[in-house]
């Protein structure tokens, strides 16, 4: 079996302040990973992690085998970001975002030849978003923008792709999308980790489930982990209204 | 007199055609540059660093060297001592930004009055494009050519690195460096600013043709054109201004392009707030 995320022992810690301690995850190829937590549990300083944003204090990470630097220069990691961390109103249609998603594979200027342009092309038909393909970014709905980024990497043609609260703000047709394209790029041997405190979309189509809270809590088939005593661990000892009423 | 005549009269002058020619050029290439600082945020950065290069041009003044040289050291020095304050202490970004600048302007000021040359506070601080020399002229177009050169080649690099750093830095993109480039290009930049505006005016050739365009268009590829023109027609008309009415370039140049903003702020096809109204 193929291991697309191996993180061992990991610790990051920002000026003293410890954001993650000992964590350790292993995430074959092929599987859908739902990352969950509360706010400032770490989640997001792991995914600063796997993209080379910070440098763990202790611990080792590899993605395909390979150290993170040298994975992201393969293009082997895709983040597709929250809808907050971007400027919605920035001056690029759609086709130039997904685009953006061909910049590694490119030359140092950044010419697309016709291979970039056909990668572009099939990931916008994908997610259904080729008719707006000239659109300028700020004329999308919430959920069309979340396409156009799992576009980009879907163009970028990653193995690990790392989504940050997907399903925040999302209309029906695109969670519906989102769903069937994750269970077409886990068939095709990627392998998804997916930041999320939407306790339901865990159990309706992730394989596995990481509980994280400064650590990894838990980890394994969704079933085993999203116990109450988990996830109430999880959550602090008080699991939210929602999340004890999905687990009796 | 006929427009014509109006517009001809000023260019028997010799020094009335250099400056012409120096604004254009000047307000040509910041305004390329405006499109990355307003998409970036960084006209607080740009504030700083206009202002933080004055000891450099004194020194380098006093030390017979070209000035830019100075400029840039001090403007790069500035940007590097903003960083690191930032990244070991606690203050916010923008408390030290303002701190750092003040402190390498007053340093400036002091060694002005502290050198004996004959150099002319006034002319940094608010400019004279009018009586530019021959040598500046010299610089001022090395510095331009090596800003287009630099934005152009990196021009998709950077705009990555506006819109969204997290995706550049996970495809293998060095933005550490891209952040340094972006910076050296907006000190010397500043360098070739302050050679119109001066000091205090220059971050205005630095945002405000970028603001503009941003208002008018969706597009990045329109928004660096309508910025470049925009920026050559304000400094254009803003020489011709301060020639018929005998008052300070500088002031004019930057007026114009206020008057341009404030054009699009009302009546910009989409974001203006008057159309914005009616539709």
């Amino acid at each position: 079996m193929t291991i697309r995320i191996a993180a061992e022992q990991l610790c990051v810690d920002y000026n003293g302040s410890v954001a993650l301690y000992d964590a350790s995850l292993t995430l074959p190829a092929g599987c859908i990973c739902g990352m969950v937590g509360m706010n400032g549990a770490g989640k997001s300083t792991l995914f600063k992690a796997l993209t080379g944003f910070v440098r763990p204090s202790r611990g080792r990470i590899r993605i395909n085998g390979l150290k993170v630097a040298e994975a992201q220069r393969e293009q082997a990691v895709a983040y597709v970001p929250q809808s907050e961390g971007i400027d919605c109103d920035f001056p690029v249609s759609v086709w130039d975002v997904v685009m953006m998603g061909r910049y590694g594979s490119m030359n140092l200027l950044r010419i697309p030849r016709q291979s970039d342009r056909l990668a572009v092309r099939n990931a916008l038909e994908r997610v259904e978003l080729l008719d707006l393909r000239d659109r300028p970014l700020s004329a999308l709905s919430g959920g069309q923008r979340k396409r156009a980024f799992l576009a980009r990497a879907i163009a970028q043609r990653a193995s690990v792709l790392l989504l940050d609260e997907p399903f925040n703000g999302v209309d029906v047709r695109t969670e519906k999308l989102m769903a069937e394209l994750f269970l077409q790029l886990r068939s095709q041997a990627c392998t998804i980790l997916i930041s999320t405190h939407d306790l339901s979309h865990v159990r309706d189509f992730c394989d596995l489930v990481v509980l994280i809270n400064k650590t990894v809590l838990a980890y394994g088939e969704t079933s085993e982990v999203f116990t109450p005593e988990n996830l109430s661990q999880a959550f602090g000892g008080l699991p939210p209204d929602v999340l004890r009423g999905q687990t009796q | 007199m006929s427009v014509v005549a109006l517009l001809l009269e000023p260019l028997r002058h010799d020094f009335m055609v250099r400056a012409l020619l120096i604004s254009a050029l000047v307000g040509g290439v910041c305004g390329l540059l405006s499109c990355y600082m307003t998409l970036k945020g960084w006209a607080l950065m740009g504030d700083a660093v206009s202002h933080a290069v004055l000891p450099g041009v004194v020194l380098a003044y006093a030390l017979g060297l070209p000035f830019s040289l100075g400029a840039f050291v001090f403007g790069v020095g500035s940007v590097a001592t903003i960083g690191f304050v930032k990244q070991k202490s606690r203050i916010k970004e923008d408390t030290v930004i303002g701190l750092v600048f003040t402190g390498f302007f007053a340093l400036g000021l002091v060694l002005v009055s502290k050198t004996r040359s004959n150099i002319d506070l006034t002319q940094i601080l608010f400019g004279n494009v009018l009586g530019i020399s021959a040598a500046d002229i010299q610089q001022t177009w090395m510095i331009c050519l090596v800003v287009v050169a630099l934005l152009l080649l990196f021009r998709r690099d950077l705009l990555l690195f506006c819109f969204d750093p997290t995706h550049a830095r996970s495809i293998g993109i060095n933005t550490g460096l891209l952040h340094y480039l972006l910076l050296s290009v907006l000190s010397l930049a500043a360098v070739a600013g302050l050679q119109t505006v001066g000091i205090i005016l220059v971050v205005a050739m630095l945002v405000t043709p970028g603001a503009t365009a941003y208002l008018l268009t969706d597009r990045f590829d329109r928004m660096t054109w309508l910025a470049i023109g925009s920026s050559v027609l304000s400094s254009l008309l803003g020489v011709y201004l301060s020639y018929w009415t005998d008052s300070s370039t500088a002031g004019c140049i930057v007026l114009v392009q206020t008057g341009l903003f404030l054009m699009a702020f009302l009546l910009a096809p989409r974001h203006g707030i008057l159309c914005r109204r009616s539709s």
